[in-house]
């Protein structure tokens, strides 16, 4: 199986700025540097990580503990301090529920404009477009502004959109607890169905019930460092343990 | 190296590290979500208003109206018997002036602002950023053209007879404007993201512009009061050029006798114009692409 994601002793070092003026910044400066302006602290340490394609991992680990800045160094929406990251083919990510998604336009235009956001030409959409508003069951809804629609129903668009830009990894960020049980269940199917072709899947979660179902491997986070890489269960248990 | 390290390098055959982009050359590849987030702009601007796209023409039409009452009329600029020294036709020289300024503090003050304005999208989704100036450019040149239609229909009804060397000149000087906004436009867009004094600066900055090129008063004033060499860095500034360049071809045909153009402006300054704001678009690439990285970070 070829390497879909190769994380290789990534660091990630946040600025905690205090000040967002020059006026500021420059009397810091005059001053002899003193007081701290800025305080570093490490988001990741030293993560190396081999996801092959198809491997379906879990991210688990407390809040804060560095899972959404990984899964942003997978889609290069940030860039590692030290260390490589390097993935094949294209990635979708649901970081966060619809993000793209401009409340002021109809779910139409707003299916075109995440489309093509997450990647996918002209032609794709449009050739995707019926079988994404039915996956969504947003009916004659998609022609009315999204900002009327339900947390629910925006879900339902968001993550239609992002599950047929045909990504060869996947990547979501807690945002399958949204969403009624129906749905919810449609959505596992079709992130296993996903998988069956042949992608590439990273999920956080908090619902350890769905991240059983749906992954096979899990990683543990912890304060930026993986302290536990094995199956799903093992990672579970891991975290239970404290 | 090892025969274990050769085996995980095939594996490893068609990598990519994400998040590094062209810069520019992206946009071009982009072109479909450039033309959406353009669609986007216009539509939400306009959304719940009644006049629509209309306000483009209502709003640079005022703006004329107010600059001409109080600075041809009252303040006696129009030329006259009274005024013998003023500029001819005044109303044209000023509205072919104020239109491409208008272009340009939209298109700028908008592309330093996009950065930070899109930044939930920045946060969570790697795409090429430098879409957001360009298309904030784009929009403009949008509402920029409304204000074209009034110009010519005004240029139209004080008898404008146009040749085409001054038609491609007013091309060219559009296009130099355009580069220089997208220039700053990316550089003060990526700046504004790590200061926010960025915006304010850029609003200062375009507070100058109308005063630092011939919008308001010929350009012969500069030589007059301030001489030759003044006048040389006046053109430097390719405000003054695309200004002029629009003077040269909306309003020069409309009226009797005029200052004529700055010496050797075709051959040299035209030239000199369109460099200086192609080396400010290399500039703001460059400096943009240096700080894109930590985009998601800071925002
Ligand atoms: N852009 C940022 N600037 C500064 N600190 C950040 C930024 N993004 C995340 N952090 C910090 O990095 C740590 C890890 O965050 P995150 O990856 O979101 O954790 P998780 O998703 O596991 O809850 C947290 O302490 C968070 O406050
Ligand atoms: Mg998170």
């Amino acid at each position: 199986m070829p390497v879909s994601i190769d994380i290789d002793n990534l660091d990630k070092r946040f600025v905690m700025r205090h000040t967002r003026s020059i006026k500021e910044s420059v009397l810091w400066l005059l001053k002899g540097r003193r007081g701290d302006l800025s305080r570093k602290f490490s988001a990741l340490e030293g993560v190396s990580l081999t996801i092959q394609q198809g491997e379906t991992v879990a991210l688990l680990g407390f809040n804060g503990s560095g899972k959404s800045t990984l899964l942003k160094h997978i889609s290069g929406v940030m860039l590692p301090d030290a260390g490589t990251v390097r993935i094949r083919g294209r990635v979708a990510g649901l970081i966060e529920v619809g993000a793209g998604f401009h409340p002021d336009l109809s779910g139409r235009d707003n299916v075109f404009l995440n489309g093509s956001i997450l990647g996918m030409t002209e032609k794709e959409i449009r050739q995707q477009f019926d079988s994404i508003v039915e996956f969504s069951e947003i009916g004659e809804f998609i022609d009315t502004e999204v900002r009327f629609y339900s947390s629910g129903m925006y879900l339902r668009l968001a993550f239609a959109v992002a599950v047929h830009t045909d990504p060869d990894i996947f990547l979501i960020d807690e945002i399958l607890a949204v969403g009624d049980e129906p749905f919810q269940k449609k959505c596992l199917a079709k992130i296993k169905e996903l998988n069956e072709a042949g992608k590439t899947l990273v999920v956080v979660s908090h619902d350890f019930d769905m991240v059983r179902k749906v992954c096979e491997r899990g990683v543990v986070l912890e304060h930026g460092r993986i302290v536990q890489d094995g199956t799903v269960s093992e990672a579970i248990g891991h975290l239970r343990a404290g | 190296m090892t025969a274990g390290s050769s085996s995980r390098d095939d594996d490893a055959v068609g990598l990519v590290s994400p998040g590094h982009s062209a810069g520019l050359r992206d946009v071009v590849g982009s072109r479909f979500l450039l033309k959406l987030l353009v669609d986007k702009e216009i539509k939400v601007r306009y959304r719940g208003s009644v006049l629509g796209l209309l306000w483009s023409y209502v709003k640079p039409a005022v703006q004329f109206v107010v600059f001409y009452i109080a600075l041809g009329i009252f303040l006696g600029l129009e030329q006259s018997e009274r005024n013998p020294a003023g500029l001819p036709n005044y109303a044209i020289y000023l509205f072919s002036g104020i239109v491409l300024i208008n272009f340009f503090t939209e298109a700028l003050s908008n592309a330093s602002r996009s950065i930070v304005t899109n930044g939930g999208l920045i946060k969570k989704i790697y795409l090429p950023r430098q879409l957001f100036p360009v298309s904030a450019i784009w929009v403009s040149g949008i509402h920029f053209l409304p204000q074209m239609v009034i110009l010519v229909v005004a240029c139209l009804l004080t008898g404008w007879t146009p040749s085409v060397l001054q038609l491609g000149t007013a091309v060219l000087g559009f296009l130099i404007v355009a580069l220089l906004a997208t220039g700053l436009g990316l550089i003060f867009g990526a700046v504004n993201v790590y200061f926010r004094d960025a915006e304010n600066f850029v609003d200062m900055l375009l507070m100058v512009a109308t005063w630092a090129s011939p919008v308001l008063y010929a350009w012969t004033m500069v030589r007059d009061q301030l001489g030759q060499t003044a006048l040389q860095i006046y053109l430097l500034n390719p405000l003054t050029i695309g200004v002029e360049s629009f003077h040269f071809a909306f309003w020069m045909p409309t009226a009797e006798q005029t200052q004529g153009l700055p010496p050797s402006f075709l051959s040299v300054w035209v030239p000199i114009g369109l460099v200086v704001s192609i080396l400010v678009v290399l500039l703001g690439q460059l400096l943009f692409s240096r700080l894109e990285g930590r985009f998601a970070q800071e925002l």
